[in-house]
């Protein structure tokens, strides 16, 4: 049923209920298009600010073999960069607050209850006392993600993590560091020992490509599953809002952004969670080269024995 | 004629696209609030047995919660596809 349509059927049902203000010139309101919907998550080139907009600057298409690069800075590039520095700032204030005295004033609590939990309860368990060197990278991708998320529940704010461009660098990285423990920890030959996977030789050419595969599904499951919850539930929050517009109905906005501050309160959590989510189990990866690592190493000394 | 016919066929491709990406959509969620409320079921059971280890159960818990819904989005990203292809 079109926008049209249902509006038909309620004004048989209650012509009183129905604001005749909201209907447009010819007594149907304009069609409501799900894709304008798009538009409030999706990158754009312009910024919104109260009252009215920014345009922001194109810059340049870079064209490198045949590829272009659009790299005009856009709203979501604002917000990366605008979360990166309230990361900054965050970390550079806690550390100072370090330097006084060993228990700190202020703001640099909050930041320590964050940094103890990431390294009593993601890095330690996951990956042993060997996890300690990476902890820095695992603090930055958690408070970065949150930060990212958490931004785009504000007013004129936009979730940067809502472009799969965004989480797809981040777990470009997170791919490049798991291979990093990998390799550091076993060395890069057995690493590619490992790629074999432990079958007989002939075996071998079924064995490669797919656990060749399996080493890039998981950072791209990581990816998606970010971008996926952060623009599911923004698309939700936006859903129920132009529903308001849909019916054009004194009734509804009551009903609706009940539901829609739920959902606002249910996306303060999935921000939480999902930066949590991303945290764990690049560090449970990370964690299974440090460990298998680990049997390498045990395995060449009792063999040396 | 033909540019009517095109507009037409175009419509009803993406009536058809609103459909899948509709059933698409119930069947997804379908199979990851079974496999979720199954995984939610254990670990309460496993919480009631040894109340002690429920730090270890809740995080193995949303490890496996987390990767189960990170499949379902797979899907669902599909159906969005559906629905906005032009």
């Amino acid at each position: 049923m079109t926008a049209p349509a249902v509006l038909d059927t309620l004004r048989e049902a209650a012509p009183a209920a129905l604001d005749s203000a909201a209907l447009g010139a010819h007594g149907h309101p304009e069609a409501f298009e799900f894709g304008h919907l798009f538009d409030h998550i999706k990158d754009s080139n312009e910024l919104e600010i109260p009252f009215g907009k920014i345009e922001l600057p194109h810059l340049p298409t870079i064209h490198v073999a045949g590829v272009d690069f659009d790299l005009s800075i856009t709203k979501h590039v604002i917000f990366v960069l605008l979360s990166a520095v309230v990361v900054a700032a965050l970390a550079l204030s806690s550390a100072r607050a370090y330097r006084r005295s060993l228990v700190p004033k202020g703001f640099a609590n909050a930041v320590e209850v964050i940094v103890v939990f990431v390294r009593d309860e993601i890095v330690l368990p996951n990956m042993g006392p060997g996890g300690l060197r990476y902890l820095p990278y695992l603090l930055t991708v958690f408070f970065f993600v949150l930060v990212m998320n958490l931004m785009g529940l504000i007013p004129f704010g936009s979730s940067a993590t809502g472009n799969i461009a965004v989480t797809g660098g981040m777990a470009i990285i997170s791919f490049i560091m798991i291979q990093v423990a990998a390799i550091r920890s076993m060395g890069l030959a057995h690493y590619l020992a490992e790629l074999t996977g432990g079958v007989p030789w002939f075996l071998w050419p079924i064995m490669v490509p797919v656990e060749i595969l399996s080493l890039f599904t998981k950072p791209f499951a990581l990816c998606i599953r970010l971008f996926a919850n952060m623009t599911g539930g923004h698309l939700v929050i936006l859903s129920l809002i132009g529903m308001i517009f849909l019916f054009g109905s004194y009734l509804v906005p009551p009903l609706t952004l009940a539901f829609v501050l739920g959902i606002n309160l249910l996306e303060i959590f999935v921000a939480f969670l999902q930066a949590y989510i991303f945290t764990i189990l690049t560090a449970l990866f990370m964690g299974l080269g440090i460990l298998a690592g680990g049997e390498a190493k045990e395995h060449a000394h009792t063999s040396g024995d | 004629m033909d540019a009517n016919a095109l507009e037409i066929a175009k419509q009803a491709a993406h009536t058809w696209g609103y459909l899948a990406a509709g059933i698409g959509a119930g069947l997804v969620i379908l199979g990851g609030a079974y496999g979720i409320g199954r995984l939610a079921a254990s670990s309460m059971d496993a919480i009631g047995r040894q109340p002690e280890a429920a730090g270890q159960v809740r995080t193995a818990m949303l490890i496996a919660a987390g990767l189960i819904e990170g499949v379902t989005f797979f899907a669902l990203v599909i159906c969005l596809i559906l629905a906005t292809l032009k």
